[in-house]
């Protein structure tokens, strides 16, 4: 295999995000082109000036990013549309990155954002993919809590993981968000709380679901000159990875498409797991957690259960973990959910995350997790981020 | 263990009858290759002609190799249920009045993982069969059963979902004086039925057989019903419409008589009078008030069976006009399929070779006892399927059928 190039030169800056609202009247239009405006107003960027566009929506129809930009006036070099959920933003990213480094475009505006009308959901799941029209959703039509309560039972009888141990994670992710003024759950969480919430679709209780809402994010990727000249602090790509239907024979799913990458992950980026000062998982549910934990490298197989014991996950503790607090108290706004971590880790790594400010948060990895297309995540991905020196 | 499906209580007349609603419909197309397997019983899935690989959920070329190639075979239905969980909460209208509801993964023996509904019998991690069944929607969908048979297991409310038993239902046998007809009705009190009304198209001719057959259980109600008079069904339909859960049309008017040398139309008339336009005037007085009552209570209206004849699929020049009325019929049956689609009420098509019975004395054997096509008929409900093929004789006409029809042609012709 070739060596691949670094991302020298290239940073990602001016992590934004459009205030998540429960129920949304407006469309993602809306929501994309308000996340476009905080990214121009707050960098400072003539609107003109950003000449490549990333756009990830599962609302935006029938429109898709070439609608979306006659809709905003946006006259693009470079436009990409990315339908890769949880994963959208590390794969924007890269994207973006290599698109920079390449001269194909100066300044690429990476949005994600979605809508959520009182119908929206329902919709969603129902017209998700072919393969869950025609062999999921007609068994019970339960959505993505079905889905992942069955990796959830299979996980726990496999590897021993019990509710106190995904409990654990909530309560910490809530902890976070307690400090996120973004975050829609604004109330503390106790575990007792947690193991007493409703069942919803056994294992799965209601505070391991997340709160579909409406909400965008938004960065900015361009050349570390062009960051220094506009004085934003910029934050370095290590190295990323993305994967496909990894394991496609495995019978059901204990691992994601990060086992098959890692070890070229961290090569690539010339660090371990130890040096890893914060991370930001895809947390939809939390048994994808304890799969991102073990496939990136931080414990091994089944041993998730025994970390998630051993370790604190607030902002504060000794494994800072999804430290906005995650979609599962930030609330799940569509396609952002897929760029809340990445965009998070840029607040950290630009000290800009204000009180979830992790201290001395030098190396940042992000993982995307998204599109349960039939019965697994389908795409997966990771980002070493680092602190840049502007 | 399945508890026993307790007999329906009375129901509350003026409370709101639950209104029917079906399970999500929406298929590809290449995924409606299950629904003809489901549609007779069988268990198939697609596998690739070229490397063998079965797939799962239907594709459009073979994941493995690409090959276009992809073809339906049966195959193993053992498997290995590897997770599961209890819904207690749906997107989805129809679930949601049916909630707990369980599904869970099983890996196929055959290969692929599948999504299925779970029978309340499978024990965790354990070994299971598959089936595909016909839901409410009329779609198949794979439902995981115990590996060997639990008592009442068929009594299982998610299974019930896909069956049509007559148990504590009320059924309408539309012509209970043919020898088929009374078959039928025996068979119904056999399954457990509640009430079987039997259609007496003839009360002004006296039968003493007939009689004391009516006699023979209290669950009989003799009721005067001639599918030739729109009268006479209506009326029945003003009678007993609202408590009629199966519908079993036996009526029918079998003659000998081709097409050229007949006299006249008068005996086609006649077949198309009883099966053709006599379907038809029973759709229109009891289908309705079936829709309407498809989701009432626990033993709503279900099934309407239509006893044809493996010639209407292919026709018997010796006895063309009755082969005519018999494919018409087969069309008529299509479209109420249709309409009944709305309300997931199943439509359930009976293709028996000949029958012994009183018309078929010069028909050489092998022929059909009238209690073997009740007996069928009775396993088809249960099952829940909506194509029934009966008899060697109908297996065979169909496997020639599929084979090369311009030999069946030829050969029937002959």
């Amino acid at each position: 295999m070739s060596r691949r190039l670094a991302y020298d030169g290239v940073v990602a800056a001016m992590p934004v995000t459009v205030p998540y609202a429960r129920y949304s009247t407006h469309a993602a239009h809306w929501w994309l082109g308000r996340a476009l405006a905080a990214l121009i107003r707050e960098s400072g960027i003539a609107k003109a000036d950003i000449d490549g566009v990333c756009v990830s929506s599962f609302t935006l129809g029938p429109d898709t990013a070439v609608g979306l930009m006659q809709h905003l006036g946006m006259s693009p070099r470079w436009l990409d549309h990315i339908p890769m959920g949880g994963a959208s933003g590390v794969v924007a990213l890269r994207r973006a990155a290599r698109a920079v480094q390449a001269g194909d475009a100066e300044v690429i505006a990476c949005i994600a954002g979605d809508t959520n009308h009182v119908d929206s959901f329902r919709h969603t799941v129902s017209q998700f993919s072919r393969f869950a029209q025609d062999a999921v959703y007609p068994y019970g039509a339960g959505g993505p809590n079905a889905s992942f309560a069955l990796l959830t039972d299979h996980y726990m009888r496999q590897y021993g993981a019990t509710r106190e141990d995904f409990g654990k994670l909530c309560v910490a992710q809530r902890d976070n968000a307690l400090r996120n003024p973004h975050a829609l759950m604004r109330k503390p969480l106790t575990l007792a709380q947690y193991l007493d919430a409703r069942p919803i679709t056994d294992p799965i209780h209601l505070f391991d679901c997340v709160m579909p809402c409406a909400g965008a994010e938004g960065f900015l990727v361009m050349t570390e000159e062009r960051a220094r000249a506009l004085k934003l602090p910029g934050v370095r790509i290590r190295s990323t990875i993305e994967r496909h239907n990894a394991y496609p024979d495995d019978p059901i799913q204990f691992r994601g498409g990060w086992a098959m990458d890692r070890d070229a992950l961290y090569e690539h980026a010339g660090v371990s797991p130890a040096d890893v000062d914060f991370i930001e998982t895809y947390d939809d549910y939390p048994v994808i957690n304890m799969l991102q934990f073990e496939d990136l490298g931080f414990c091994a197989k089944g041993e998730a259960p025994a970390f998630v014991r051993e370790h604190g996950f607030t902002i504060d503790g000794s494994f800072p973990f999804n430290t906005s607090g995650g979609q599962l108290s930030v609330g799940q706004a569509g396609a952002a959910g897929g760029y809340l971590g990445l965009v998070q880790a840029l607040r950290q790594l630009t000290n800009a995350a204000g009180a979830m400010q992790v201290a001395d948060a030098r190396i940042g990895l992000v993982s995307g997790f998204g599109m349960i297309n039939y019965d697994r995540g389908l795409c997966s991905g990771a980002a070493l981020l680092e602190r840049g020196t502007a | 263990m399945t508890d026993a499906a307790p007999k329906p209580k009375r129901k509350n007349p003026v409370a709101r009858t639950r209104l029917p609603t079906l399970p999500p419909a929406s298929r590809s197309r290449a995924a409606l290759g299950l629904a003809r397997a489901a549609a007779e019983g069988r268990f198939e899935m697609q596998a690739c002609a070229d490397c063998g690989a079965v797939q799962y959920p239907p594709r459009e070329v073979c994941g493995s190799c690409l090959s276009e190639r992809l073809d339906w075979r049966e195959v193993a239905n053992g498997g290995a249920l590897i997770a599961t969980t209890t819904l207690r909460h749906s997107n989805d209208a129809y679930f949601r009045e049916r909630l707990p509801w369980r599904v869970g993964t099983v890996k196929m023996d055959a290969g692929p993982s599948a999504v299925a509904h779970v029978h309340e019998d499978c024990q965790e991690a354990s070994r299971v069969r598959l089936a595909l069944k016909l839901d409410r929607s009329g779609q198949a969908v794979l439902h995981a059963l115990p590996a060997e048979d639990t008592p009442n297991m068929n009594d299982s409310p998610q299974l019930r979902e896909t069956h049509c038993d007559p148990k504590h239902r009320r059924v309408l046998v539309t012509d209970g004086r043919s020898t088929l007809g009374r078959a039928m009705v025996k068979a119904s009190l056999d399954a457990g039925a509640a009430t079987v009304f039997v259609g007496d198209p003839a009360t002004w001719k006296a039968d003493a057989g007939f009689d004391a057959f009516v006699a023979s259980d209290p669950r009989i109600e003799p009721v005067a019903l001639d599918v030739t008079d729109t009268d006479s069904v209506d009326r029945l339909a003003a009678s007993i419409g609202a408590k009629v859960e199966i519908l079993i049309n036996t009526a029918d008017h079998l003659r000998d008589g081709g097409v050229m040398h007949a006299r006249d139309v008068g005996l086609a008339r006649d077949a198309f009078d009883v099966n053709v336009l006599g379907l038809m005037r029973l759709a229109q007085a009891f289908g309705p008030t079936m829709c309407f009552r498809a989701a009432d209570g626990t033993h709503g209206a279900v099934a309407w069976v239509n006893l044809l004849s493996i010639h209407a699929l292919a026709a018997l020049p010796a006895r063309g006009a009755w082969s005519a009325s018999k494919a018409a019929a087969l069309s008529a049956a299509l479209t109420l399929r249709a309409e009944f689609g709305g309300a997931g009420i199943r439509v359930m098509n009976v293709f028996p070779g000949p029958i012994d019975d009183e018309w078929e004395q010069l028909t050489p054997p092998p022929k059909l006892a009238p209690s073997a096509v009740a007996a069928a008929v009775v396993r088809g409900l249960r099952d829940g399927v909506e194509d029934l093929y009966v008899g060697d004789v109908a297996e065979e006409l169909r496997a020639r059928l599929r084979d090369n029809h311009k030999a069946v042609e030829r050969e029937l012709g002959g």
